[in-house]
C-alpha cells in the first residue's frame, strides 16, 4: 500500500528556520523552497520511522482535521518533492 | 520620477576561496587576471564574511574557486560556515581531496558536493581539464564520495566535444549515486569566450541534447533530478541572469572583492568594494556597483516596456557588454535586440572552426 510507505529526509536536504525572513524553508542542493504552514508541518512530521499513513494520523490530530483528506495532501505534497529526490521512500 | 527598487536580502553567497587549480579548463568562470595565493583571504576573515552573510539573509554558500581543495584550511572553513548556521556546497573538481579529507569534510558539516565532470572518458576530460590523469583521479574520489555517503550533484559542463556524450554522462550520474545532474552548457564569458570557436556546439547538437534531456527526465524521474541549462546563443530570449542583478545573490574572489557576478569586472566604469574594508550589509544594499543594473530605470526602453521584463531582467549584463559593448543593453541574445545579428554571425562562424585552431588553456 502506497500510504505504508515511510518518507525519510536524505542527506543533504534539511529544514531550516530563517531568523533573517522569519521563515520555514527546506535547504536542498542549489535550492531553497519557502514553506507554508502545511509544508512546514508535513515536513517537520517526517522522522524516518512514520509512514505516510502515520503522518496523516499525527497531522489529523494536531489540526483536528478529517484524515482522509490529509492523507490525500501528505501523498501528494511528497511524492512532488521524492520526483525530484528531495524526498526518499523506505518500504513500510 | 525614478523608482524606489526594494532590495531583497541575498540567498546566496559564492565563495572563491582561491584560483589555484590543478586543472586549466579552457571556459574556467575566473578572470583572466587571476588573484595569487598572497593576496588570498585568510581562514578567520573568511570565517568573518561567513557569519556576516548569515546575518544578512544568506542561506546557501557555495564554496567553489578554482579548486576549493587546494586551500589547506578548507576543512576549517566549513566548520566556520555550519557555524554560521550556513548550508554548505562544495564545488570541486575532486583533485586534491583523499579518503581522509572527504571524512573531515563530512565531519566539518558539508551538506552537499558539486563534483565537476569534463568528459565521460580520460582522452576527453583530461583533454579539457588540461591535465593528465585527472578523470582516473575524479573516478575514484567519486567513489569515496559514495561511499561516505555524500548528497552528489554531477555538474557536467558541455560544449561541441562532449555534447554527443550526453546519454552516458546521464548513465554515470545515476552510477555514482549522483541524484542531482547539472547539464550546463558552457556560458560564453571570459575564457569560455576566448575559446567560443572551440566550444560553440553545433544546432543538430543542441537539438539532440534537448531530445535526450526530455526523454531522460521521464525515465529518471524520481532518480535524477536533471537541470539543463541550454546554450543561450541558440535561444529566443535570454537568462534571468542571476535572477536578477544584485536580487539573490553575491560573489567573493579570493582577495575579498564583493561582486554581484563572477564575471561583473568585465564591465568598465563599475568599482567594487572589498569585504576586508566594508561590511557586507553595506555592499550589498548601498554598494555602487551592486544598485548599478537594479530596478527597470537603467534599462532601454525595449526591455522596460517588453512583456517579459520580470522573467529575464533584460538578459545578462555581461553579456551585453562582451557582444554589444553596453553593459546598459538588451542581452543580444534577445530576438528583439537590435545586436542580435552578432549572436547568429557568431554561431555561423564558430560552426566553421579554422583549421589548426587550438584551446587556450586556463593559466594562472
Amino acid at each position: 500500500m502506497t500510504a505504508n510507505r515511510v518518507p525519510v529526509l536524505p542527506r543533504g536536504v534539511r529544514c531550516h528556520h530563517d531568523k533573517v525572513r522569519d521563515a520555514n524553508v527546506l535547504l536542498a542542493p542549489e535550492k531553497v523552497l519557502m514553506l507554508d504552514g502545511t509544508g512546514h508541518a508535513i515536513l517537520t512530521s517526517v522522522d524516518g520511522n512514520r509512514s505516510l499513513d502515520r503522518i496523516a494520523t499525527h497531522l489529523a490530530e494536531v489540526y483536528a482535521a478529517p484524515k482522509s483528506a490529509i492523507l490525500g495532501d501528505v501523498i501528494e505534497f511528497l511524492d512532488d518533492l521524492a520526483a525530484q529526490r528531495l524526498i526518499d521512500y523506505a518500504d513500510g | 520620477m525614478a523608482e524606489t527598487v526594494r532590495i531583497p536580502a541575498p540567498l546566496a553567497l559564492l565563495a572563491e576561496l582561491t584560483h589555484r587549480c590543478p586543472l586549466s579548463c579552457p571556459y574556467c568562470s575566473n578572470p583572466f587576471e587571476l588573484i595569487a595565493r598572497e593576496r588570498e583571504l585568510d581562514t578567520d576573515t573568511w570565517a568573518d564574511i561567513f557569519r556576516q552573510a548569515a546575518e544578512i539573509g544568506v542561506l546557501q554558500l557555495h564554496l567553489s574557486g578554482g579548486e576549493p581543495a587546494s586551500r589547506r584550511d578548507l576543512v576549517e572553513l566549513v566548520e566556520a560556515a555550519r557555524e554560521a548556521g550556513l548550508y554548505v556546497n562544495l564545488i570541486t573538481s575532486g583533485i586534491g581531496l583523499t579518503r581522509e579529507r572527504l571524512e573531515a569534510l563530512d565531519a566539518a558539516g558539508v551538506d552537499h558536493i558539486q563534483l565537476s565532470l569534463q568528459g565521460v572518458r580520460a582522452e576527453t576530460a583530461d583533454y579539457i581539464g588540461g591535465y593528465k590523469g585527472g578523470f582516473d583521479r575524479k573516478m575514484r574520489v567519486a567513489d569515496q564520495i559514495a561511499e561516505i555517503g555524500f548528497a552528489l550533484t554531477l555538474n557536467a559542463v558541455m560544449h561541441r566535444h562532449n555534447l554527443d556524450d550526453l546519454p552516458r554522462t546521464l548513465e554515470m550520474a545515476v552510477e555514482m549515486g549522483a541524484r542531482r545532474i547539472e547539464v550546463a552548457c558552457v556560458q560564453f564569458q571570459g575564457w569560455a569566450l576566448k575559446n567560443r570557436g572551440m566550444l560553440q556546439p553545433s544546432r543538430a547538437q543542441v537539438y539532440t541534447a534537448k531530445a535526450t534531456v526530455a526523454e531522460a527526465r521521464a525515465r529518471y524521474r524520481g532518480v535524477l533530478a536533471i537541470d539543463f541549462v541550454p546554450p543561450d546563443y541558440f535561444a529566443d530570449y535570454p537568462k534571468p541572469c542571476m535572477g536578477g542583478w544584485g536580487s539573490t545573490g553575491l560573489n567573493i574572489a579570493p582577495d575579498g572583492t564583493v561582486l554581484p557576478c563572477h564575471a561583473a569586472e568585465t564591465i568598465p566604469d563599475l568599482t567594487f568594494q572589498n569585504a576586508k574594508d566594508t561590511p557586507l550589509s553595506e555592499i550589498w544594499y548601498n554598494g555602487a556597483a551592486f544598485n548599478a543594473f537594479r530596478g527597470t530605470d537603467w534599462m532601454p526602453e525595449l526591455c522596460r516596456s517588453c512583456d517579459r521584463r520580470d522573467l529575464d531582467f533584460g538578459g545578462c549584463r555581461c553579456q551585453a557588454m562582451a557582444l554589444a559593448g553596453d553593459p546598459a543593453a538588451t542581452d543580444p541574445i534577445c530576438r528583439k535586440s537590435p545586436h542580435r545579428a552578432l549572436v547568429d554571425a557568431a554561431i555561423e562562424a564558430d560552426t566553421v572552426p579554422a583549421p589548426g585552431q587550438q584551446f587556450e588553456y586556463r593559466k594562472l
